[in-house]
């Protein structure tokens, strides 16, 4: 997109601000290297730390869309990353770029006889994905529902009240994972796609911030950063995944990736995990055996806007 | 184009003597749109330390003020087409006379359009990710690549054909004919393209059920060709008060014309999805619910779309039965009413309603926040900024050719 002439300018000198720093990153850090080995640094090293701060930001602006990348590529940034996140004083980060295991097609089913709203897979998301806990982001929202009705939007998304109520249930909803997704056709720089193991991931560093992606959603399954996400250091989850639950930052969009740090090691997504009621099932639709295509071939299931044909890979079913 | 550097520079230097030229009370109206664009820039540096958390937008409204206007103002840009048309095509000698102006006009809406994308963006430091070559884009999946490249496309057409006819005129030349009017019927084709590839970026969404209607192209091109040339009837308006230039009585009329019969159309148009929304109501009349009667408590927008109704008809009355007879005092009311009945209905009335109610079944109301608004007022300052400084130079050395030419 062709940006106004004024921002144009501010792009351009932003630029020159950084070759310059780039340039004075190699003086600095031949002068600091001699002052250094005379033994005399004092203050040298936050201002190398700086310089370096910089160069890794630099080099980290022109790097390539994350499925261009070679392993090799995908293996820097990774690098990148974690000492940009030291420098940051957010600790030893460990950020996977795991690609998909073979023959492997994630698939989800939610039981709506069983559920019974105690949220805790909305906790266990939180703290497993780093959501910002300012704007109290989520990627799963439970809806207490009437009987009598099967649809989410008549159910009631913000109860606040001791679970579970005679008479109700209750329905999770996040990303489905559509296997014809409107968000990723819509998305106008190919920051969002479908892996091969069917998991809809963004590249938060080549997101641009359109949000035309998240109006493209009939599910309501993104989230934007409006502001800086923040999170209190002892919270963090350092175990990360490129595409997965590694820090966000401000303008850019965010979503549930079946927790692609944990899932594609072979466990279980964090939500699934901390349901105590057994109500998640999450499994490979490609494996025969697994128990999703146990429930998928046995339960009586159904989809949400089936109508609209984005075929999402998320099943609700009743015992 | 030039192979007489000097006569280059002349040309450019003259040009802008005559755009910053003017009494005191043009210096005054210069440094007003100064100021509103720095205090618009001042407000953006805040959004862009902050980020857009200091706009009165959230993950359900997540579109608002910048894109309702982005929406709006590609229909003014669009709108030159109705001066081009008959310039152009029909030979008509009055529209030819003025049809510079509606040049002008959509090169500072395409301008602000393009503006008001970069202000409502996350990363706007990430644009090139959207350069073919160095970024990647999403062609043809996208619809919002293809708004880029006819947006671009027709804002390169709008300045480049005006640019070489003037640069003739300004040495007392004819324009070739073959040089420029093969550009100029594409710009036709590409001002209708503009408006309906704006409409199929709301329209090709599923998910929001009050935008998935196929009445929403046509019906902004209807609206776009009255809303545009009120626009440019204002422009013309000030330009027979404020300047030489003689803009002949014949072309308010002309002018008039068009806008009544699009207004009309649009009127019918808007007519036609009130009734669908209302006579069967079904789960997806909820936004329009919530536009007119408010839903779940939630009205913000009702008192808007109600006067922007009343502005719309107000102004399409006025134009049609005018007693005055043209009298530029009275199109004036009328093109305003016209034009910011429209302007309502157009942006806040057709984005706002789409999230709402969200995918979940959410009702909440979006209020622009002072950030928001002072952005967007900065951006418009300089949409008019941009016209002005346009039309100055233009209207000088078409003028001074007629007179040599006489
Ligand atoms: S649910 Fe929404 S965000 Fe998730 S894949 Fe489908 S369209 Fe995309
Ligand atoms: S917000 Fe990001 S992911 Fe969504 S459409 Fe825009 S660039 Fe693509």
């Amino acid at each position: 997109m062709n940006s106004s002439r004024k921002k144009e300018g501010q792009m351009k000198t932003k630029k020159n601000e950084k070759k310059t720093t780039r340039r004075s990153f190699m003086k600095n850090l031949s002068v600091a290297a001699a002052a250094g080995s005379a033994g005399l640094v004092t203050g040298g090293c936050v201002s190398l730390e700086k310089t370096e701060e910089m160069g890794l930001k630099w080099e980290e602006y022109f790097k390539k869309n994350y499925r261009l990348m070679t392993e090799e590529e995908k293996g820097e940034t990774v690098a990148r990353l974690e000492r940009l996140a030291k420098l940051k004083g957010d600790g030893d980060i460990q950020m996977s770029s795991q690609g998909p295991r073979e023959n492997v097609l994630y698939g989800y089913a939610f039981n709506i006889s069983r559920c019974k709203g105690y949220m805790d897979c909305v906790e266990a998301c939180v703290k497993e994905n780093n959501l910002d806990r300012t704007s109290k982001t989520q990627y799963i929202r439970l809806f207490e529902m009437d009987s009598g009705q099967l649809d989410p939007t008549t159910g009631d998304g913000k109860y606040h009240h001791e679970v579970p109520v005679e008479n109700k249930f209750y329905m999770g909803v996040q990303c489905y994972h559509c296997e014809n997704a409107p968000c990723i056709k819509a998305c106008p720089t190919k920051a969002t796609w479908r892996e091969p193991d069917g998991i809809v991931v963004v590249d938060y560093d080549w997101c641009i911030g359109c949000r035309y992606c998240l109006a493209a959603c009939p599910y309501w399954g993104r989230r934007f950063n409006w502001g800086e996400p923040e999170i209190p250091r002892e919270e963090m989850n350092r175990k990360q995944h490129y595409l997965g639950n590694r820090m966000r930052m401000k303008g850019v969009m965010e979503k549930c990736t079946f927790c692609v740090q944990r899932t594609r090691q072979g466990k279980l997504p964090a939500c699934a995990e901390a349901c105590p009621t057994g109500s998640r099932v999450f499994g490979n639709l490609l494996d025969p055996d697994s128990e999703i295509r146990f429930i998928l071939k046995h339960k009586k299931v159904f989809r949400f806007k089936e109508e609209l044909g984005t075929d999402p890979k998320f099943w609700y079913f009743i015992d | 184009m030039t192979t007489n550097p000097q006569k280059e520079s002349s040309f450019i230097s003259d040009c802008i003597r005559w755009s910053l030229s003017g009494g005191i009370g043009f210096k005054i109206y210069l440094v007003a749109l100064l100021a509103i664009m720095g205090t618009g820039l001042f407000s953006y540096t805040k959004q862009f330390q902050e980020g857009l958390i200091i706009t009165g937008m959230s993950d359900i409204v997540s579109w608002g003020l910048y894109i309702s206007n982005f929406t709006f103002f590609v229909g003014v840009a669009a709108a030159a087409v109705m001066l081009i048309l008959p310039a152009y095509m029909l030979k008509d000698k009055d529209m030819h006379e003025v049809v510079i102006i509606g040049e002008c006009v959509a090169v500072g809406a395409l301008i602000m359009c393009l503006m008001f994308i970069t202000v409502d963006m996350g990363g706007p430091f990430k644009v090139w990710h959207m350069i073919p070559g160095i970024g990647l884009f999403n062609w043809p999946s996208s619809i919002l690549t293809w708004d880029v490249l006819v947006l671009n496309g027709y804002l390169a057409l709008n300045s480049l054909v005006p640019l070489y006819i003037l640069y003739c005129n300004y040495h007392n030349r004819k324009p070739v004919g073959w040089k420029y009017k093969p550009f100029v019927f594409l710009s036709i084709f590409w001002a209708i393209s503009i408006h309906m590839t704006t409409a199929f970026l709301y329209q090709g969404l599923p998910a929001r059920p009050f935008w998935n209607n196929p009445l929403l192209g046509p019906r902004f091109l209807a609206s776009a060709f009255a809303a545009g040339p009120a626009v440019i009837m204002m422009v013309l308006i000030a330009i027979k008060q404020w300047t030489r230039y003689p803009v002949n009585a014949q072309i308010f009329f002309k002018l008039k014309r068009i806008i009544v019969v699009s207004a009309v159309i649009n009127l019918v148009m808007l007519f036609s999805e009130v009734f669908k929304e209302f006579y069967t109501f079904t789960h997806h009349s909820l936004s329009a619910q919530y536009l007119f009667f408010g839903l779940q408590g939630h009205d913000s927008l009702v008192p808007w779309i109600w006067s922007a109704i009343g502005l719309n008809i107000l102004g399409t009355l006025l134009f049609a039965f005018d007693p005055t007879k043209g009298n530029p005092r009275y199109l004036m009311v009328a093109a305003i009413s016209l034009f910011t009945g429209i302007w309502i209905e157009k942006g806040f009335g057709l984005i706002i309603p789409g999230f709402v109610p969200s995918p979940m079944g959410e009702v909440v109301d979006y209020t622009p926040t002072s950030n928001e608004i002072l952005i967007t007022l900065g951006v418009l300052a300089t949409g008019v900024l941009v016209v002005t400084l346009l039309i100055k130079p233009a209207l000088a050395i078409l003028l001074k050719y007629k007179e040599t030419n006489a």
